[in-house]
């Protein structure tokens, strides 16, 4: 570890580190730059956000005297005549989970500094995410189509529409913004902006391959947020 | 700033490790996606299906936020400030629990009286 003066420093780990990092009287977050921090922050704010919103659909869930429609018969697709359960939302689980790996495989490029992979990945990660939304939509209008509302449904409680359009559209409008940003940040790295340390538009801070990193971060956890919708919404 | 100094940062900030083990977690994440839709395909019910459904939930979030994430070598401060809040959702949960249930009698009494 390198501190400011360029003198190799060691800092105590565990329980002593965590201590000491705290009451240091400077910056808690000894290795994670102002950045990455900012960005686990906001993440930390998002969990509670999500939290928020699957704990109301557990609520009324559990206090409903209706009976919840059967999520494996809602969003089973007709496959050669047969209904297939889940099967769209077991593809679009694949796809986000590709895309997390694509992402991961992009910010290793970006630190080795060879811009083209890294941009091919973070495309790669877009294209993912894109296609994920656009599955999205088709169950969307294949859900309103059949009779879905957030006030009602041919199924069973009510609830279950409102749920469904507030948790899976506001996770899939964090997807769509994913993708907007891969995008931006992939322009970026193609055109070696974190290689001259180009200043960012807004923030006027230096721009880093440490920027690929952080764009990760924010795209895991989109995937992260949908493995709870995936287990608490779909298979519950 | 310099390049030397640049890559120093680079090195001290970021985080780098091989290819193969996003490969191995990335495997590891189909498998496990492929085990909790095969929960509802064989129509696993009751509390074996609740348990296998947040073990696969759980492991998956673990090496999402471990690995992809680079959890697993950030120092404990930081792990401590972000992954210890959420633990407040869980009381919120065992609060909203207690909360359903009640709403659920009210409604069971008001709705079917005498059953």
């Amino acid at each position: 570890m390198i501190n400011p003066a360029g003198d190799s420093v060691t800092r105590p780990t565990g329980w002593q580190g965590f201590v000491n990092d705290w009451s240091s009287d400077q910056r808690a977050f000894k290795t994670a730059s102002w950045g990455k921090a900012m960005m686990w922050i906001f993440l930390l704010s998002d969990t509670f956000v999500f939290s928020c919103f699957l704990l109301s659909y557990m609520t009324v869930r559990m206090s409903t005297t209706v009976p919840w429609p059967n999520p494996s018969e809602v969003f089973a697709l007709e496959i050669g005549g047969k209904p297939v359960p889940l099967i769209l939302i077991a593809i679009m689980t694949f796809i986000l989970i590709s895309s997390s790996g694509t992402m991961a495989m992009a910010v290793n490029y970006g630190y080795q500094r060879r811009r083209g992979p890294t941009a091919a990945l973070m495309l790669a990660t877009a294209a993912f995410g894109a296609s994920f939304v656009g599955m999205q939509a088709f169950e969307w209008t294949k859900l309103i189509r059949e009779g879905v509302r957030p006030w009602g449904n041919p199924w069973g409680a009510e609830q279950f529409g409102s749920s469904f359009f507030m948790i899976t559209g506001f996770h899939g409008t964090h997807v769509t913004i994913g993708v907007i940003f891969l995008i931006i940040t992939a322009r970026k790295v193609w055109r070696g902006d974190f290689d001259v340390e180009k200043p960012g538009y807004f923030t006027s801070r230096k721009g880093r391959y440490e920027n690929v990193e952080i764009m990760g971060l924010y795209w895991h956890f989109v995937d992260l947020v949908w493995v709870f919708i995936f287990a608490l919404f779909y298979l519950w | 700033m310099s390049h030397a100094a640049t890559q120093g940062s680079a090195h001290v900030e970021g985080q780098q490790h091989p290819i193969k083990l996003y490969l191995i977690i990335w495997f590891w994440l189909f498998v496990l996606s492929t085990c909790s839709y095969l929960v509802d395909y064989f129509h696993f019910e009751g509390y074996l299906r609740w348990f296998l459904i947040l073990l696969f939930m759980m492991v998956k979030a673990g090496l999402i936020v471990a690995v992809f994430m680079h959890m697993a070598w950030e120092r404990p401060t930081l792990i401590y400030a972000i992954l210890v809040p959420p633990v407040a959702v869980l009381v919120f949960v065992g609060i909203m629990v207690i909360e359903a249930n009640y709403t659920l009698l009210t409604r069971l009494n008001f709705f079917f009286p005498g059953s």
